[in-house]
């Protein structure tokens, strides 16, 4: 998380300096619309074995994919492959995803954008998988003999949402199939959730932290730090940040404002070790920071990856963000290249 | 910054009766027990009718309605009843209101009250980690702190001693002696938790950590107990059992970005504006300064708090209040003898209302630990809070 680039963001210089979560999210935006090239050819044509083999573990017996009489009785001109069956037909096999990962691990090519996509979100802690959706729209029945190739897209890449299983990002890929005459047979989007498992309650993090009372004027930095950003208030009079939230601006007493984004870096002002007494959520002894942001802002939040004897006032500390139960995600400080 | 440049009820009203209980750690009766057994001892102290009573005033923080009171003690008619928030810092401020209500004629006799069971009820010390997130604000300012495990006053403290330990030099040592002090004071006060026992900085600097840079005995204690105070017109106090303890100031006060015990966003943490606020209508009012007082009461619930009052009292300068610790000044016989009581370290934690009482026993020359020749005692109620103060003086 300490290796974040930063990068320069719109309306307010003061609050340039833009967090990783927002590096993460630009990064997988622009695997949207990228394609696997040319369609790659299935390894074999349609043929009755796999049919038969996929029919039988379906308990599928419409005798339509079997039998060639059955078929024309239909009004088919022979038999059809389940239409369900799309995929399997362009699966690459067990041995070519053995392949992948060797190369991968030999830092070889990470394959088609969708695996490169893959690695980068296994690389940012999104280390869990789940198919959540697929849809299939088929242009005509396929036959036996019928050679597919598919040509894969990615076509969206959602921000981080959180979902019952951890939080992740959904990615919707969608999948032409064309025959050997480059004639679309059919189409499928395939969605899936690549998430950040759920720790266990009583992790260091755990579910039983005090929870934060909020309020409409508040209810936008926890909005925030589920997406990995800290947010302040920007005076949409004045422009002057502030923090804690508060209704009007100090400065000019103006109701209007806009959540902005602020570097999670800043220094040490001061900190606490705390012994006693102990709530089961933390681990002690606890260090709890109050840190002034670059911007000049101060905000409270406690700290990992420190010995409480190496915490020094002026110490360089930057936030990541870390859920403490199923809704609230909070900041918290490590010292910087930590 | 506009407050007037002298109180009108200033040394027109006076402190004339005071009660309190035991200060223990397990009471045993209800907290309204407490404070109607504290009400009445008050009230006897004065010499006064219950039925005289017409006003009641108390923390917004304590759990004892009025009607409660006055129902259980056949009070009859109140014309006055008012309710100060902010935890500790309305100690002094019940007394101003008091003052207010009689110098304006709303009310003739007024009972200043808090009690609880502290130590054996709910113990302040565990902080907030029960309190539910409601969407208020008064819950709210909470989320910037608790979730994060800063839960406790301690700890809220505590962010401000390190910072001020690292700006001034000021050591643990010093904030030990302000401990030292009181529990010598307190040895040597029967109606004390440590009656009789002393400690030493070598005591102090072994204690173990609750926040660092906090030590145990840092911290003040938990306390189960009830403190009543009486406030008349100084000229029927005079007709009274006891000499009038003159209230020739009392004033609140709440500085700018004033936050609850975690006023982290102003320039320094090195300085408690709202006690400067308080300092500055104290001496305007009273008309004396700090070279006129022979003895302060200074809330003491953590005792790096009691060092950045010397300095916002203008006993000392800035960050020099380690030095003006360390020549024994707040002894008894030194320069400015603190809390002869014991403070809340030594007597009892009773939000400040028992450091009240013990400056108006200064003031009638009646105090176990008593100063001689005292004329005026300073008295401040909670520090990182919104807060105030008291200037008693003798009638003369």
């Amino acid at each position: 998380m300490s290796s974040r680039a930063e990068r320069t963001s719109g309306r307010n210089p003061a609050a340039s300096a833009v967090g990783g979560g927002q590096d993460l999210q630009d990064l997988l935006s622009s695997f949207q619309g990228r394609s696997s090239g040319e369609p790659s050819p299935a390894a074999d044509p349609v043929n009755q074995a796999m049919i038969r083999h996929f029919v039988e573990a379906m308990g599928d017996e419409n005798p339509v994919y079997l039998d060639e009489e059955a078929a024309r009785a239909c009004g088919l001109p022979g038999v059809i492959a389940p239409p369900a069956m799309l995929q399997a037909w362009i699966m690459r096999g067990y041995r070519a995803s053995l392949e992948l990962e060797r190369a991968r691990a030999a830092g070889e090519s990470a394959g088609s954008p969708t695996d490169e996509l893959m690695a980068l979100l296994d690389e940012a802690g999104f280390t869990s998988v789940v198919a959540t959706n697929c849809e299939q729209d088929y242009l005509r029945p396929l036959f036996l003999g019928d050679h597919l190739s598919v040509r894969s897209s990615i076509e969206s890449v959602s921000g981080l949402k959180q979902t019952a299983l951890g939080a992740g990002h959904f990615l919707t890929t969608r999948m032409d199939f064309t025959d050997a005459r480059g004639e679309a047979v059919a189409t499928m989007h395939f969605r899936i959730l690549k998430f950040r498992p759920r720790q266990s309650p009583r992790s260091a993090v755990g579910a039983m932290r005090p929870r934060p009372a909020i309020t409409e004027d508040s209810a936008f930095f926890f909005e925030g730090t589920r997406e990995g950003r800290l947010l302040v208030q920007s005076c949409g009079s004045c422009g002057k940040l502030r923090h804690p939230p508060a209704p009007a601006c100090p400065e000019c007493r103006s109701l209007d404002w806009d959540a902005v984004e602020v570097s999670p870096r800043g220094r040490v002002l001061s900190f606490v070790v705390v012994h006693h007494p102990q709530v089961p959520a933390f681990d002690y002894p606890l260090v709890v920071a109050l840190v002034e942001l670059h911007e000049g802002l101060r905000i409270v939040a406690d700290m990992a990856g420190v010995e409480p004897a190496d915490v020094a006032i002026g110490m360089e500390v930057e936030a990541g963000f870390e859920m403490i139960d199923q809704e609230i995600a909070l900041p918290r400080f490590r010292p910087v290249g930590r | 910054m506009s407050a007037q440049r002298r109180h009108s009820y200033a040394g027109r009203t006076a402190l004339s009766g005071i009660g309190a209980t035991e200060f223990s750690k397990k009471s045993g009766r209800s907290e309204l027990r407490l404070a109607v057994e504290a009400v009445a001892a008050a009230l006897d102290d004065a010499g006064i009718d219950a039925g005289d009573v017409d006003g009641l005033v108390t923390f917004s923080a304590d759990t004892n309605p009025e009607i409660e009171i006055a129902r259980s003690l056949g009070l009859g008619e109140l014309t006055f009843f008012s309710r100060i928030h902010y935890g500790g810092g309305a100690a002094c401020a019940t007394v101003q209101q008091a003052a207010m209500a009689v110098a304006s004629g709303v009310a003739e006799v007024v009972v200043c009250y808090r009690a609880f069971n502290e130590r054996s009820g709910n113990r302040f010390g565990a902080g907030v980690q029960g309190l539910p997130p409601l969407p208020n604000a008064e819950s709210a300012q909470f989320a910037w702190y608790a979730p994060y495990g800063l839960l406790t006053p301690a700890s809220w403290v505590a962010m401000f001693a390190q910072r001020y330990m690292h700006l001034t030099g000021t050591t643990s040592e010093d904030f030990g002696r302000v401990a030292v002090a009181d529990r010598r004071h307190a040895s040597t006060n029967p109606a004390a938790w440590f009656y009789g026992k002393p400690i030493t900085l070598q005591d102090h600097q072994a204690s173990r950590f609750i926040v660092e840079p906090l030590r145990l005995l840092d911290c003040c204690q938990e306390t189960d107990g009830g403190q009543a105070l009486v406030v008349t017109s100084l000229e029927r106090a005079r007709d009274l059992r006891h000499p009038p303890a003159v209230i020739r100031a009392a004033a609140q006060g709440s500085g700018a970005d004033q936050h609850m015990m975690t006023s982290y966003y102003r320039d320094d943490l090195t300085e408690l504006p709202e006690m400067s606020v308080v300092a500055r209508q104290l001496w305007e009012t009273s008309g004396i300064g700090p070279d006129d007082v022979q003895c302060a009461v200074l809330y003491d619930h953590f005792t790096p708090f009691v060092l950045y009052q010397l300095e916002e009292l203008g006993f000392c300068a800035r960050g020099e209040a380690r030095d003006f610790v360390r020549d024994g000044a707040i002894e008894i016989g030194g320069r400015l003898p603190l809390n002869p009581h014991g403070g809340q370290l030594g007597e009892g934690y009773l939000h400040g209302m028992n450091g009240i009482a013990e400056a108006v026993r200064q003031v009638r020359g009646s105090a176990v630990n008593q100063i001689p020749a005292l004329e005026h005692v300073v008295v401040t109620a909670g520090t990182g809070v919104p807060t105030s103060g008291l200037v008693l003086g003798t009638d003369r």
